[in-house]
C-alpha cells in the first residue's frame, strides 16, 4: 500500500493534490464533487480587499445615484434591502463548505494594503476555516517605492494578521522579488507557517485594432511549472515552513516533481477547470501507478529528493546552470 | 405603556397601519401616493407579517383601475384588502368604487390626494381628485398631519368594519405624504385592541364561497333598481357614529382623541373657519393665536366629510357665531361653490340658521402655500360688512379680482421654533442629509421635529430645498419656512447665490452656512452685492466650509451630505457637538451599515475633518462686491420668458397674477434655450486633427448640445476668435467648411459623446476627437462661438441623403437642452425625430419621464426652426396616449379628405393645374413635401380672394394636404401595462400612426417601479424580491398582426440601425411601433456606459434588433430580418454591470442565480424564436 499521505500547515492530508484557489470552491456541489474525486484540501477562491472595500461603495453609490433628485422618486430600489455583500458571502460559503466536506478547507485573502479589510482573516476563521492563505498581490507601478518598503509592508502586514489568528497562515508569493529567500525567511518569522510559490499575474494584452488593453485569464500550462520548481528546490530546508507549489501543475509527473523539489502539497487549478473536479481521481491513480512502477512507498519518500539542499546538483539551480542552458541550444545554419 | 416615537412621513405613517391591517395590497405608482405601495410590498419582501399573523399579499396590477378590480375581487372574495392611490388614478377606480359602496363592502382606500389634471399636470397635492368621488358612496376620512394620518387610517379600517361602508382615507398630497413628522407609533397590540374579529370575520362570512353559493351583481330594471338603491340608507345613517365611537375607543387607548368634526378657537367665536386636511392644521395654529390675543374666532376641521353628519356639525359650531368662511382645496368651475361651502351653505340652510353669514374660498390647489397669514385674511375678511364670497386666497387673482390680500410678514409660530432652510443640488444628499438630521433631532431629543424637501423640475442639476423645524413646542406648520424667520440658512451650492435669493430666509441674527470653494479670508469678494447686504443688514453669523474638498479627501466624491450635516449640527447647537457627532455616526450606522464597513468609514472621516475645515468669517461694514444676482433670463428674451417664465426660473413663480397666465394651458415652443442653466463642471471639447466627421457624438447627444454643420467658407470671416472648423469631408459638400460645436451653458456634462467618438489619436489613444475639459474657463468663449455657429445657415434637408448618421444630424434637432437627467437614453431617439420629421410632426406623449422633461414648467424643450415650424406636441394622459395620438391622425385624415372634397370646386378660381398638384403630389421624400408646401402657401393665397362660401373652410383645412407625421410617444409603464389595451387597438386600427416605446423597463418618473417590460431577476420598486417572470415581448404581440411595421432598436448597438428604423417605419403607411432600448438611472449604471450596456443587451440576445415590415410580404419576402447577431457575451457580463441585477445577487443569491439561469434561457429562447421565423419562406414558394 503506497501512503500518498502529507502535512501541509499542520494539517495531516491524505495526498498531496489540493484544489487551489478557483471558482469551484464558490459551490458546495462543485467543493464535493473535489472532496469525492479525492483532493486532500481545498483552498477557497480569493476575497479580495477591492472587493471588501470596493463592493461596498460601489453599491453604496448607485443606491445613492439618482435619489432625492426629484418630487416624485426617493429612490429607485427598496429601502429595506438586507445586501449579502461579496465578503459576507464568502463567509457563509466557508461555513457551507466546512459543513460539506471532511477535508480541510483553507480561507483565502487577498490584498496588500492594511485597513479594514484585514479584520477579514478573523472572520474567516470564526467561519471555520482550517487555515489562512494569504494572497499579497501587489504590483508596484511607483518609481518612488523601493523593494525594502513594500517588503517591509508585506511583512508587517502578515505579523498583523497572524497575530489575530489562531488558524496557521499560509503567504502566497510572487517570483518577481530580488531577494526571495531573504523575504521568505521574514515572512516565516512574521508568523507564516507557509509559504505558496507562486502567484500567477494575469497580464493584460493589447487590442491593436481598438487601441484598448485586453483582459482575459489564461490558463496555466507545464511549461510554468519550471519556475516554482526551481524557488521549491531552493527555499527547501532554508526556511521553517511548508512549502507548496502552484502554477503549472498538470499531470502525476508534475505532482512527483514538486515533492522532489520539496513541496509539501500542489495546489491545483487549471487541470481542474479544464478537465472538472473529476480530474483529481485520474491524476491519484497515476500518481499511485507511478510510485508503484518507480517503486516509491511513500510521498514523504520523495519530499525534498531533489531540492537544491538535498539534490546531486546545487549549482542546477544557481547561476552557473544559466550558462549551461544557453550553450545547449545549437544554431544551424 | 411607553410611547414609541418615530420620524416618517405620510405615506409611511398610513401604509404601516394599512398593512398591518390587511392580507392584499394591490397597487400601482402614482406619484405622490407610490411610496405606500411601495412599503407594502418592501415590508411583505422581508416577511413582515399583520396583526393577524400572516404576511400580506402585495400585487401590482397593470393601472389604478385594475389595482381597484383586484381589491373588489379580493373583497368580494372575503379577504381584507386596500390599494393607495391619487389623482388620474383614483378616477380611474371611480367605476369599481360605485360597485363596492353598492356592495356594501368593507375596505379602506388611502389616497394622498393629488391635483387632477386639467389646464395642466401637476402632482401637488390639493382635493380635486377627492371631491370626485364624493358621489360614489365612500366614506371620506380627511387626516391633516403626519399623525393624523397614522392614527386615521386605523379609525378607518375600525370604522368601515363595522359599518360595512368602504372609506377613503386622505391626506395632503406631499404636504402630509411627503412631510417627515415626529409622530406616535401605534403597536401591533394597539391595532389588534382597535379590531373586532367578530367583524372580520362577518366580512369573510359575506363572501363569495361555492360552499354556500350566491349571486351578487345582477342586472336590475326600473322595477327594482330604485328601491334597491335605497336600502342602504339606515347604512349610511349609522356611519357618522360608528366612526366617533372608533375615535373614541382609539382616544382611551392612546390618549389622541378625534372627533367627527374638531372645533378649536375661542368658546365664544364670532367669526369662523372650515376646512380639512393639512390646512386645518395651518388654521387651528392660527385661530389659537388670534384667540389667544382676544379676537373670537375659531376654526372647525372636518374629519369625516362623507357623509356629511349635519348633527355633530352644527353641535360643533359655537353659538355665537355670526359668519363662516369655508375652504375648499378644489375648484369646481362653474358651480355655485366648491363643495365643502355648499355642504355648509346646505346644512345652515337646511336647519334654519339663516342668521350664519356664510362665504366659501379656494386655497392651497396644487400644493399653493397656505399659511397662517392667509388664515388671518380669510377671519379678517369676515369682518367686513359685505365680505367677497368665492374669493381665492394665496393667489394674486387680477382678472375677476377673487383674491383676499394678505400680510406675509404675519407669524403664528411659536418663539421656541427653531427653522432652518437648506439649498442642495439634487444628487448632492442634502434631502438625505436632512431627513437624517431631523429623525436624529425627532428620535434622540425631545424635541418634536418636521421636515419637508421642495425640488425644482429638472432630472439633472436640480435644486432642493430641505425645510426644518423642530422645538420642544408642538409643531403645527405645514407649509413652507417664510422670507426672514429661519435662524439657519445653509446654501450648500455656491453658485445658487448667483441665481436665487437665499438668505431672504434669514431672520436677523440667523446662521448663514456657505459650501464654498473660496476660504474664509477670501470668500466675502465672491458674493453677490444683494448677499453681503443680507449678512451685513440682518447680521447674520456666517460660516463657510469647503465641503467638496473635504469630500474629496475622504472618499465621499461629490456627495457633501454628512460633511453639511456635521456642520449643521456643530454650528446650530441642537445639541452638545460631542453629543451631536456621536449622534450622527450612530445614524451613519445605521444608514449605510448594511452597505458595508468602508461606507460606515468614509462617512466617518468625513464627519471628522469636517470640524476643521469649518469657518466663520468675519464680515465687513460695507457691501463691497461689483457682482449682482443673474438675471434668470438674458436680456433679449422675448416678454413671457421675461416676465412669466422667467419669475418661475428665478423661484419667484408665487408672486405671478392669474392675469399673466394662458388661460387653456397653452404655452410657446423652444423655451429651455432661455435658461442657461450651466450645470456642467466639463464639457467636450472638439479636435478637429481628430475628427472623421462621424457625426455619433451628434446623434447620441441626450441634450442636443452638440451639433455639427458644413457651411460655406465666407462665413468664418466674422467667426470668433476661438471658434473650431475644418476641411468638409462630406462628399455633397466639398469645399466648404465644417464644425462640431457645443453648447456650453446647456450641456449637462454625461459624458456619452465622448463614449460614442470612434477615433484616438494613434500616439495618445487616451485623446479623443472630442474629449472633456473644465467648462468655467471655456464657458464665455464657447458662449460666443455657440451663438455664432447657430446663426450659420441650416443644411437644405432636400439637398442630402438622410440615411447615412453623418448626414441626418446635419438636420436641426427640434428638442433640445431638456430636464433630462445627465445622460438620459429616451432623449436622444426623441431629438432624432425631432430632426427627421419635426417639422412636421404632431407629438403625443404619454405621461412619464419624457412628458415630464417634455413639457414640465417653467421652460420646455420641443422647438421650432427657422420657418417657424416644428413639433405641435401635447399630453393627455398616461393610460390615453395611443388613442389620444390616434386622435390626431384621424382628424388628419379627415381634414385632407375634406380638402380633397373641397379642391375640385375651386379649380376654376385657383387653377386646374394646382388643384391637381395638390390632390396627386408624391409626398414620399422631403422635395415632394416641400413642393407641396408650397402649393397649399399658393393655394391659401389663392383662396382669400374666393368669394365661395367653402373656401374659409377649405383655407383652415389646407395644412392636412402637407404630409404630417403622427408620434404616439411614451415609456413601457404606458406601453405595456396602463396603456397597452389602448395601443394594441391603435394598431389594430391601421391608421398611419408611429409609436415610439422608449423602453426603460421600469416606471422611472415615479421611482423605478416594475413594469411588464420590467426583466426578469431585475430588482425594481414594487419587484423588491426580483422579477421572477420574463418580460413581455411587446413587439412580438404587435407583429401578430401582420399589417403593423415593429422594430426593436438600441442605437449604443447600432445606431445606423436606429435610424434605418425611423425612416422606415415613418415611411410605412400603416402603423409602426418602435421599441428602444434607453438605459435609465433607473437601471444602477453609470450612465456614461450607457451606450456599451445596450450594446451588451443586444449582444447577450435579452434585445435582439429587428424589423418586421409588412411591406416585404407582399414582395413575397420574410417581413422579419434579424439585425442583431447571435448572442454572442454571456446575459450575466451585461446583467451584473447593474444595480438591479447585481441587487438580486446581494440579497438572494438564490434566487439570483434561478432566475440567471431562466434569463439565459430567455435569451436563446427568443433568439431561437425569432431566427426560425426570420427564416421562413415566403412568397409562391413558401
Amino acid at each position: 500500500m503506497i501512503d500518498l499521505t502529507t502535512t501541509y500547515l499542520g494539517l495531516r492530508l491524505k495526498n498531496p493534490i489540493v484544489a487551489s484557489a478557483s471558482p469551484l470552491s464558490e459551490k458546495v456541489e462543485t467543493a464535493q464533487k473535489l472532496e469525492d474525486a479525492g483532493v486532500s484540501a481545498i483552498v477557497m477562491y480569493s476575497l479580495f480587499e477591492e472587493q471588501i472595500i470596493h463592493e461596498s461603495l460601489e453599491l453604496d453609490h448607485f443606491l445613492f445615484t439618482g435619489t432625492e433628485v426629484s418630487p416624485e422618486i426617493t429612490s429607485f430600489y427598496p429601502q429595506t434591502g438586507r445586501y449579502t455583500l461579496k465578503p459576507d458571502a464568502y463567509l457563509e460559503t466557508v461555513a457551507k463548505l466546512k459543513k460539506a466536506v471532511n477535508i480541510p478547507v483553507i480561507g483565502n485573502l487577498n490584498g496588500v494594503s492594511s485597513g479594514g479589510w484585514t479584520k477579514y482573516a478573523r472572520k474567516i476563521e470564526e467561519a471555520g476555516a482550517d487555515a489562512l492563505e494569504l494572497n499579497l498581490y501587489y504590483l508596484p507601478v511607483s518609481p518612488d517605492l523601493t523593494s525594502a518598503a513594500l517588503e517591509e509592508n508585506y511583512v508587517t502586514l502578515v505579523k498583523e494578521i497572524c497575530k489575530s489568528l489562531r488558524i496557521p497562515v499560509a503567504v502566497k508569493l510572487s517570483p518577481y522579488v530580488t531577494a526571495l529567500p531573504n523575504l521568505a525567511r521574514r515572512l516565516v518569522e512574521a508568523g507564516a507557517k507557509g509559504l505558496v510559490l507562486f502567484n500567477r499575474f494575469y497580464q493584460p494584452d493589447i487590442d491593436i485594432e481598438n487601441l484598448e488593453t485586453l483582459h482575459s485569464l489564461e490558463l496555466s500550462t507545464s511549461g510554468e511549472l519550471r519556475l516554482p520548481l526551481r524557488w521549491v528546490s531552493i527555499l527547501y530546508g532554508k526556511v521553517k515552513a511548508d512549502l507548496a507549489l502552484t502554477g503549472g501543475v498538470h499531470s502525476a509527473e508534475d505532482v512527483v516533481k514538486a515533492m522532489m523539489a520539496g513541496a509539501k502539497v500542489t495546489l491545483l487549478a487549471s487541470e481542474l477547470l479544464k478537465h472538472g473536479p473529476g480530474r483529481a481521481a485520474s491524476l491519484l491513480e497515476e500518481l499511485q501507478a507511478w510510485m508503484e512502477a518507480h517503486e516509491y512507498a511513500s510521498i514523504q519518500q520523495m519530499q525534498g529528493s531533489m531540492s537544491q539542499a538535498k539534490g546531486p546538483e546545487p549549482a542546477a539551480y544557481e547561476r552557473a546552470n544559466y550558462m549551461k542552458v544557453l550553450q545547449s541550444f545549437k544554431t544551424f545554419p | 405603556m411607553t410611547k414609541h416615537m418615530v420620524t416618517i412621513d405620510g405615506n409611511e405613517a398610513a401604509a404601516s397601519v394599512a398593512h398591518r391591517m390587511n392580507e392584499i395590497c394591490a397597487i400601482y405608482p402614482i406619484t405622490p401616493s407610490s411610496n405606500m405601495g411601495e412599503w407594502a410590498d418592501d415590508w411583505s419582501a422581508i416577511g413582515k407579517k399583520n396583526i393577524w399573523g400572516t404576511v400580506p399579499l402585495v400585487v401590482e396590477m397593470q393601472s389604478e383601475g385594475g389595482a381597484a378590480g383586484a381589491v373588489h375581487g379580493a373583497l368580494q372574495a372575503g379577504a381584507l384588502s386596500t390599494t393607495f392611490t391619487a389623482s388620474q388614478g383614483l378616477l380611474l377606480m371611480l367605476p369599481n368604487m360605485f360597485k363596492i359602496a353598492g356592495e356594501l363592502t368593507s375596505t379602506v382606500f388611502h389616497v394622498s390626494a393629488r391635483t387632477v389634471a386639467a389646464h395642466a399636470l401637476s402632482i401637488f397635492g390639493d382635493h380635486s381628485d377627492v371631491m370626485a368621488c364624493r358621489q360614489t358612496g365612500w366614506a371620506l376620512l380627511a387626516s391633516g398631519s403626519v399623525q393624523e394620518a397614522h392614527d386615521l387610517a386605523c379609525i378607518a379600517q375600525v370604522a368601515t368594519l363595522e359599518a360595512r361602508v368602504p372609506f377613503l382615507h386622505f391626506f395632503d398630497g406631499f404636504r402630509t405624504s411627503h412631510q417627515i413628522e415626529k409622530i406616535e407609533q401605534l403597536s401591533d397590540d394597539d391595532l389588534r385592541y382597535m379590531v373586532d374579529d367578530e367583524l372580520v370575520l362577518a366580512h369573510r362570512a359575506r363572501a363569495l364561497n361555492p360552499e354556500r353559493p350566491f349571486i351578487r351583481g345582477t342586472a336590475q330594471n326600473p322595477d327594482v333598481f330604485f328601491q334597491a338603491r335605497e336600502t342602504v340608507n339606515p347604512f349610511y345613517a349609522k356611519v357618522p357614529a360608528i366612526t366617533q365611537k372608533a375615535m373614541d375607543k382609539f382616544a382611551k387607548r392612546t390618549g389622541r382623541q378625534y372627533h367627527l368634526f374638531d372645533y378649536v378657537g375661542a368658546p365664544d367665536a364670532e367669526r369662523v373657519v372650515i376646512l380639512m386636511a393639512s390646512g386645518g392644521e395651518t388654521a387651528e395654529a392660527t385661530v389659537r393665536y388670534l384667540a389667544e390675543k382676544g379676537e373670537k374666532v375659531g376654526a372647525i376641521r372636518v374629519r369625516l366629510y362623507r357623509p356629511f353628519p349635519a348633527e355633530h356639525f352644527l353641535a360643533a359650531l359655537p353659538k355665537t357665531v355670526k359668519s363662516i368662511a369655508v375652504l375648499d382645496r378644489t375648484k369646481e368651475p362653474g358651480a355655485n361653490g366648491e363643495p365643502l361651502y355648499l355642504d355648509v351653505t346646505n346644512v345652515l340652510f337646511e336647519n334654519g340658521r339663516p342668521d350664519i353669514k356664510v362665504i366659501g374660498g379656494r386655497y392651497g390647489l396644487s400644493s399653493k402655500e397656505f399659511t397662517p397669514a392667509m388664515v388671518k385674511a380669510v377671519l379678517d375678511e369676515l369682518k367686513k360688512p359685505e365680505p367677497k364670497n368665492h374669493f381665492t386666497v394665496g393667489i394674486v387673482e387680477d382678472v375677476t379680482h377673487s383674491s383676499l390680500d394678505y400680510d406675509p410678514a404675519f407669524s403664528v409660530e411659536h418663539p421656541e421654533t427653531v427653522r432652518c432652510v437648506f439649498f442642495g443640488l439634487g444628487a448632492d444628499g442634502t434631502v438625505g442629509a436632512n431627513k437624517n438630521s431631523i429623525k436624529i433631532i425627532g428620535e434622540e431629543t425631545e424635541n418634536n421635529a418636521q421636515g419637508y424637501f421642495v425640488y425644482d423640475s429638472k432630472k439633472s442639476g436640480s435644486m432642493t430645498i430641505s425645510h426644518l423645524r423642530f422645538g420642544p413646542k408642538p409643531i403645527q406648520a405645514p407649509y413652507l419656512i417664510t422670507a426672514n424667520t429661519a435662524n439657519f440658512v445653509a446654501c450648500h451650492q455656491f453658485t445658487f447665490l448667483e441665481r436665487y435669493n437665499i438668505t431672504k430666509y434669514a431672520q436677523p441674527g440667523a446662521v448663514f452656512l456657505l459650501n464654498s470653494i473660496y476660504g474664509p479670508e477670501e470668500v466675502w469678494d465672491y458674493l453677490p452685492q444683494e448677499v453681503q447686504r443680507d449678512i451685513i443688514e440682518k447680521k447674520l453669523r456666517f460660516y463657510v466650509i469647503n465641503a467638496y474638498d473635504v469630500a474629496e479627501k475622504t472618499g465621499m466624491g461629490g456627495r457633501i451630505n454628512t460633511i453639511m450635516q456635521t456642520c449643521f449640527f456643530a454650528i446650530s447647537g441642537i445639541l452638545p457637538r460631542n453629543e451631536a457627532i456621536a449622534q450622527i455616526k450612530k445614524a451613519i450606522q445605521k444608514t449605510y451599515g448594511k452597505r458595508g464597513e468602508a461606507v460606515v468609514q468614509k462617512n466617518y472621516a468625513a464627519v471628522d475633518q469636517t470640524l476643521a475645515n469649518l469657518h466663520e468669517v468675519k464680515a465687513p461694514e460695507k457691501v463691497t462686491s461689483k457682482l449682482t444676482r443673474r438675471p434668470p433670463v438674458p436680456a433679449n428674451a422675448p416678454d413671457f420668458v421675461k416676465n412669466v417664465l422667467g419669475q418661475m426660473i428665478g423661484a419667484n413663480g408665487d408672486s405671478i397674477p392669474v392675469s399673466a397666465l394662458p388661460v387653456d394651458g397653452t404655452f410657446p415652443s423652444g423655451t429651455t434655450k432661455w435658461e442657461k442653466r450651466n450645470i456642467a463642471l466639463e464639457i467636450p471639447v472638439w479636435e478637429p486633427d481628430l475628427c472623421i466627421q462621424c457625426g455619433k457624438c451628434v446623434f447620441v447627444c441626450p441634450h442636443a448640445v452638440i451639433r455639427h454643420k458644413v457651411y460655406d467658407k465666407k462665413f468664418l470671416e466674422q467667426a470668433p476668435a476661438t471658434f473650431k472648423h475644418m476641411e468638409s469631408k462630406f462628399k455633397e459638400f466639398p469645399g466648404m467648411a465644417y464644425t462640431v460645436q457645443v453648447a456650453p451653458e446647456d450641456c449637462t456634462g454625461c459624458t456619452l459623446c465622448v463614449e460614442a467618438c470612434p477615433v484616438k489619436d494613434k500616439t495618445n489613444p487616451a485623446r479623443k476627437a472630442i474629449n472633456m475639459a473644465p467648462q468655467p474657463p471655456r464657458r464665455e468663449s464657447e458662449a460666443v462661438n455657440w451663438e455664432f455657429f447657430l446663426g450659420l445657415p441650416e443644411v437644405d434637408r432636400t439637398a442630402i441623403s438622410l440615411t447615412t448618421i453623418k448626414n441626418s444630424q446635419l438636420l436641426e434637432p427640434l428638442f433640445e437642452f431638456s430636464g433630462a437627467c445627465a445622460g438620459c437614453g429616451e432623449t436622444p431617439y426623441v431629438k432624432l425625430l425631432s430632426q427627421l420629421f419635426g417639422d412636421r410632426a404632431l407629438v403625443a406623449n404619454a405621461t412619464g419621464c419624457s412628458s415630464i422633461y417634455g413639457g414640465n414648467l417653467p421652460t420646455t424643450p420641443w422647438t421650432v426652426n427657422k420657418e417657424g415650424r416644428g413639433p405641435a406636441w401635447s399630453n393627455s394622459l398616461f393610460e390615453d396616449n395611443a388613442e389620444f395620438g390616434l386622435g390626431f391622425r384621424l382628424t388628419l385624415d379627415k381634414q385632407m379628405e375634406f380638402a380633397r372634397e373641397l379642391l375640385p370646386q375651386f379649380a376654376a378660381e385657383v387653377g386646374e393645374q394646382l388643384v391637381d398638384e395638390l390632390l396627386h403630389a408624391d409626398q414620399t421624400t422631403d422635395l415632394g413635401i416641400k413642393q407641396q408646401r408650397e402649393r397649399v402657401e399658393a393655394l391659401k393665397q389663392k383662396l382669400t380672394q374666393s368669394k365661395q362660401p367653402q373656401a374659409k373652410n377649405l383655407a383652415a383645412v389646407a395644412d392636412a394636404l402637407v404630409k404630417k407625421s403622427v408620434w404616439i410617444v411614451g415609456g413601457d409603464g404606458w406601453a405595456y401595462d396602463i396603456g397597452y389595451g389602448g395601443l394594441d387597438h391603435v394598431l389594430a386600427s391601421g391608421r398611419d400612426v408611429n409609436l415610439l416605446v422608449l423602453d426603460t423597463e421600469v416606471y422611472s418618473n415615479t421611482g423605478g417601479q416594475s413594469s411588464k417590460s420590467t426583466p426578469r431577476g431585475a430588482v425594481a420598486r414594487f419587484a423588491a424580491q426580483g422579477k421572477g417572470l420574463s418580460k413581455k415581448d411587446l413587439g412580438l404581440m404587435a407583429i401578430s398582426y401582420g399589417y403593423v411595421y415593429v422594430a426593436r432598436v438600441a442605437m449604443g448597438y447600432s445606431d445606423q440601425h436606429s435610424l434605418k428604423v425611423f425612416l422606415e417605419a415613418e415611411s410605412y403607411p400603416g402603423p409602426s411601433l418602435i421599441i428602444a432600448y434607453s438605459h435609465c438611472i433607473a437601471h444602477g449604471i453609470d450612465m456614461a456606459k450607457g451606450l456599451e450596456q445596450q450594446k451588451l443587451a443586444v449582444q447577450s440576445g435579452l434585445w435582439p434588433l429587428y424589423r418586421y415590415d409588412p411591406r416585404l410580404a407582399s414582395e413575397g419576402k420574410n417581413p422579419l430580418q434579424l439585425d442583431s447577431k447571435e448572442p454572442s457575451v454571456p446575459v450575466e457580463q451585461y446583467m451584473y454591470n447593474e444595480t438591479r441585477f447585481r441587487m438580486l445577487a446581494q440579497s438572494n443569491e438564490e434566487r439570483a442565480e434561478q432566475l440567471l439561469k431562466l434569463a439565459r434561457e430567455d435569451a436563446h429562447a427568443r433568439w431561437n424564436f425569432y431566427a426560425q421565423m426570420a427564416a421562413m419562406q415566403y412568397g409562391k414558394n413558401a
